[in-house]
């Protein structure tokens, strides 16, 4: 168990992540435990996984094809998105699209290199659920979704950008 | 000029206490220095050479007198009494305290100014014609669109972290005085066949290590889906453009490793979800923020009135100035200044905290409170009465405002180099020194007329080198400062990156290599020719054979 960040507030967490080793291989997974595993091999295995007594999520890398995942996403309970470095931004358009493309609707997960700083964006573009990195704290990190309170863009939680609400209000 | 309003200014403290934060916990060892790096870069802090750079936003060049009285006195408090304007249309300061920044950041607020996303992988400032809403030759005005375009790329959720820097320029004249050729993104505002108004959108322009001309990726984009299109763009950007390579990551490279017409449709294909979405500008946003950038009330003035015409005749010195650093106005009777930052002795777009005050009083005094930075880093007043450039004349000189090489050869760009440039390869500073000395005699100046020189420190192309007719880059040879000359690029409508001319130069032989180069220009030009068209008309060779010559 783990504590992460879920809809605004610190919560216990019993999800495994599945990744690859050194040398390209995957561990073992129990069958009565909940596990994220990448899009590879959720694809490779999707009827092996489902019959598991555990549940299955998927995490994507940023290069992920999205499309790959578009017929389980509706019975999907999680779906992460994974940060390898908090510089690659390519996540924050995956989460935009799973939400307004795909209208995905269920848990969408940061993971990866993800702490306080970068909370409100990932807030903002769809994601509702952060598993912080290890070493960077967790409860300081409740801070990032105040960090603004306005922003000038059409987002996921606010579509109606700031020049239209601005305009409308005068 | 646009004005914050409270929601503007809440997002631009939030800002600067955010970076408050991040500069503590940096310092109090919770950021690593990887992690603080790219936090502090997003709002244009560099760690340099001697101490830390912050490069300070201004928006597509405007500067209000209030806010350049504010640049004055940072300069004093935090700095040495100077500041140096960019070719980005910004200002920066070369000796701040790292602890000091959130101050510096919080009195900028207070004159509504900011730093962020002035470096970072992000979407830097939008630039556009320093004669912006004055220009004689003017479509139409581009500024409500630069003020849109700056309020969505400002910390625009998605596009925070993007694989390398993102410059967007707009451009509403005939002639294109915002480089937007070499931008990542340019935009001409144009008119259809209908007489609607809307964009040409020109992708994947960039210098830097491989220069590009931009392509045309929309000939006609309607101003209401402006921002639908551009979150289009940057998304197939930020998902598509490389990132294992930081040489490889502009947008130029993508489009040229997917070709134009794929990029295009790839463009395209992204768009049709987003065409019509809440993004899409309705006339009452646009009208907005129009409503900013209105006409001062401008006097009815005669044009040329004998007091101006009358000293023109009299001072051939002033009737110079007259000519090279004041520029036509859209309104009878006034006229733009250049006030020039590029006299010989001081690096090219550095000011002083008094020129900056006094620059501030006289845009009071003769204008209307504002002035604009170009891109060539000079310094502009955009409204003065004709009848009163005398004065204006008189009290630039005093200041030493007042060269008159605006368009010549002397009005070099100019990075600042290896003197505080961790990045470069080579000091610019002393060599454009040695330049302007050698062609300081002002006939000789003169009689060579227009000649755009572009001087870069490194292959960044901060100078933008590749487009100056005359482009020189530092180079490392082995440790030691080496200089590459190029001819024949330009800015403009007719984009062109300069070729090389051969081996490069020592620092002592530049100045030497640019009279040889002058010298074939002058026995070769026709009748009324400016340089670029000799060099486009003979080609190469012919300054090649006189500067490579061997001794006899």
């Amino acid at each position: 168990m783990r504590n992460i960040i879920k809809d605004g507030q610190i919560a216990q967490d019993s999800w495994q992540v599945l990744r690859a080793d050194a040398e390209g291989q995957y561990p073992a997974v129990a069958a009565d435990v909940d596990v994220i595993v990448p899009l590879s091999q959720w694809l490779a295995g999707k009827a092996t996984w489902q019959a598991r007594a555990g549940k299955t999520a998927v995490w994507l890398a940023p290069d992920d094809d999205l499309h790959l995942l578009a017929d389980d996403l509706a019975t999907l309970p999680l779906v992460a998105v994974d940060f390898p470095a908090f510089t690659d931004g390519r996540g924050y358009s995956l989460g935009r699209l799973l939400r307004e493309r795909y209208s995905y609707a269920g848990e969408l997960r940061a993971m990866g290199d993800v702490w306080v700083d970068l909370l409100h964006y990932l807030w903002q573009v769809g994601f509702n659920a952060f598993e912080i990195k290890d070493g960077k704290a967790v409860d300081g990190a409740l801070a990032g979704y105040d960090t603004f309170t306005e922003r000038y863009q059409s987002t996921h939680r606010e579509p109606v950008p700031l020049f239209r609400r601005r305009v409308t209000s005068l | 000029m646009y004005r914050y309003d409270e929601v503007d200014h809440r997002i631009v403290r939030e800002r600067v206490e955010q970076f408050r934060d991040q500069t503590q916990r940096f310092l109090s060892g919770a950021l690593t220095e990887d992690e603080f790096r790219p936090l502090r870069l997003m709002n244009g802090l560099y760690v340099q050479r001697h101490a830390p750079m912050l490069r300070v936003a201004i928006p597509y060049g405007h500067l209000a007198s209030r806010q350049l009285r504010k640049l004055a006195q940072i300069a004093r408090k935090y700095d040495k009494n100077y500041a140096h304007f960019t070719t980005r249309q910004n200002i920066q300061f070369n000796w701040p305290k790292l602890e000091t920044v959130p101050d510096i950041l919080a009195e900028l607020a207070e004159v509504e100014m900011h730093a962020i996303q002035t470096s970072g992988n992000c979407v830097r400032n939008t630039t556009t014609d320093a004669f912006a809403g004055v220009a004689q030759d003017e479509l139409l005005d581009p500024r409500a669109y630069c003020e849109i375009i700056r309020q969505w790329s400002t910390l625009h959720p998605e596009f925070a972290f993007l694989p390398r820097k993102f410059k967007i320029a707009v451009s509403g004249s005939v002639e294109d005085r915002a480089a937007t050729q070499v931008h990542d993104i340019g935009l001409h505002v144009v008119r259809n066949e209908a007489g609607e108004v809307g964009f040409k959108v020109i992708v994947g322009g960039g210098l830097g290590r491989t220069p590009i001309v931009g392509e045309e990726v929309k000939s006609f984009l309607p101003t209401h889906h402006l921002l639908t299109y551009l979150d289009a763009v940057l998304r197939v950007y930020n998902r598509f453009g490389r990132r294992d390579n930081k040489y490889k990551a502009r947008i130029k490279i993508l489009v040229k490793a997917m070709t134009v017409e794929a990029f295009a449709a790839k463009v395209e294909d992204e768009w049709l979800h987003l065409k019509d979405g809440p993004s899409t500008l309705r006339d009452v946003d646009v009208a907005h923020y129009a409503s900013f950038f209105t006409d001062p009330a401008y006097d009815v003035l005669p044009a040329n009135p004998a007091v101006l015409t009358e000293k023109q005749a009299a001072e051939p010195a002033f009737a110079r100035w007259l000519e090279r650093n004041t520029r036509a106005h859209k309104r009878a009777g006034y006229r733009s200044v250049v006030l020039s930052l590029k006299k010989t002795g001081v690096p090219p777009g550095d000011i002083t905290a008094d020129q900056m005050d006094a620059a501030a009083d006289w845009a009071d005094r003769f204008g209307y409170g504002e002035l604009r930075v170009a891109h060539e880093q000079n310094l502009i007043l955009p409204d003065v009465r004709e009848h009163d450039l005398y004065e204006v004349w008189q009290l630039a000189k005093a200041q030493g405002f007042a060269t008159p090489n605006v368009g010549l050869l002397t009005d070099i760009i100019c990075c600042p180099g290896g003197d505080f440039c961790s990045l470069a390869n080579a000091r610019s500073i002393p060599v454009a020194e040695a330049i302007q000395t050698r062609f300081e005699n002002l006939d000789y100046l003169f009689d060579l007329g227009e000649i755009d020189c572009n001087f870069s420190g490194c292959m960044n192309a901060c100078g933008h080198h590749h487009i100056g007719n005359i482009g020189i880059l530092g180079v490392d040879k082995n440790g030691e400062e080496w200089y590459q000359i190029t001819l024949g690029g330009s800015q403009g409508s007719h984009t062109t990156i300069g070729k090389v001319i051969g081996p490069s130069f020592a620092q002592a032989d530049v100045p030497l290599a640019f009279e040889k180069i002058m010298t074939v220009y002058l026995e070769q030009r026709a009748t009324g020719e400016r340089f670029i068209e000799t060099v486009r008309r003979i080609g190469l060779d012919p300054f090649k054979e006189r500067v490579y010559a061997k001794h006899h």
